[in-house]
C-alpha cells in the first residue's frame, strides 16, 4: 500500500484546496461517486475534477474502482483516520503530563 | 485538519516556580518522567532515559530550541528513530495571571510525519503509560 509511506505532509497537501475538501465532503457520506456526477453543479470542466481526484488518489483518501465503461471514485477514511488518532494519543499524554505538572508546581 | 496539539492550563503556582518545574533538568524529569543526563543548554542536544517502570529502555533525545526566562522555553522532539527529520516542536509558553500561571503547551509540526505503523509503536511505547498514569494519580489521589 503505497499510501501508507506517504508522509503525513501529502495529505495536509491534498487536503489544503478548496476544490478537493468539496469533493471530499461529497465522498465522505460513503456512496462512491463517478466523475460525471462529482462535475454535475461544479463551475470545473471533468478533466479538472480527475485532476483533483487523482491528487486525492494519490495520498489515499479516494480510490477508484472500475464499473463498467465508468470509474468511480469513493472515500478512504484510513489515511485521515491513522493521523487523528495518532494525535489523539500524543493530546492524552500531554493532559497526563500537564497533570502531573499541576500537581508538583502546587505542592 | 490540525497538525499541531494545543494545551492550557492554569497553575496556582507563581511564573517563576513553573519555570523551573519547566527548565531544571532534575525538576523537568520529577514530571515528565524521564532521567536527564545533564542540564537543558540552549541549541544542544539533551539525553536521557525514560523512568517508567517497564519503559526503561526508551531513550529521550531533544534539541533544546528557546529558553527565554519564564517566558518560552522550547525543544525540538524526534517522533521516530531518533531523527530530527521526524522531530515535533514543543512549546511552553508562560503568562502571569492573578492566580498564578496560565501555560500554554504547544507541539507542532505532525505533518512532517510519514504515517507508519512504527511510529505508533514508537509513541505507544513511551507514552503507552497513559493506563499505568491514570493509576499513579488515584495513588496521589488517594494518599493525599
Amino acid at each position: 500500500m503505497p499510501a501508507k509511506r506517504q508522509p503525513r505532509a501529502a495529505i495536509f497537501a491534498a487536503l489544503g484546496d478548496e476544490t478537493r475538501l468539496l469533493l471530499v465532503a461529497k465522498l465522505c457520506a460513503g456512496q462512491p461517486y463517478s466523475i460525471s456526477q462529482l462535475t454535475r453543479g461544479s463551475k470545473l470542466t471533468r478533466q479538472a475534477i480527475t485532476k483533483h481526484l487523482r491528487v486525492l488518489e494519490s495520498v489515499g483518501i479516494v480510490h477508484s474502482v472500475r464499473r463498467g465503461r465508468e470509474s468511480r471514485f469513493e472515500f478512504d477514511p484510513q489515511p485521515i483516520e491513522g493521523m487523528r488518532e495518532y494525535l489523539e494519543l500524543v493530546s492524552e499524554q500531554w493532559d497526563h503530563a500537564l497533570c502531573r505538572l499541576k500537581s508538583f508546581v502546587e505542592d | 485538519m490540525n497538525d499541531r496539539i494545543e494545551k492550557r492550563i492554569e497553575l496556582k503556582a507563581p511564573v517563576s516556580r513553573v519555570w523551573r518545574a519547566l527548565t531544571d533538568h532534575h525538576e523537568f524529569g520529577e514530571w515528565f518522567r524521564v532521567k536527564l543526563n545533564g542540564p537543558f543548554v540552549l541549541g544542544q542536544i539533551s539525553r536521557g532515559q525514560i523512568t517508567y517502570p517497564g519503559y526503561e529502555h526508551v531513550k529521550w533525545e531533544a534539541v533544546v530550541q528557546k529558553m527565554e526566562p519564564e517566558r518560552l522555553f522550547s525543544f525540538t522532539w524526534p517522533q521516530m528513530d531518533y531523527s530530527m527529520e521526524t522531530a515535533t516542536l514543543v512549546e511552553f509558553r508562560l503568562e502571569k495571571t492573578a492566580s498564578g500561571t496560565l501555560l500554554l503547551l504547544t507541539e507542532s509540526g505532525f505533518d512532517k510525519i510519514p504515517s507508519d505503523r512504527r511510529l505508533e509503536a514508537f509513541r505507544r511505547n513511551d507514552g503507552g503509560w497513559t493506563e499505568q498514569m491514570k493509576n499513579i494519580e488515584k495513588h496521589v489521589a488517594t494518599a493525599s
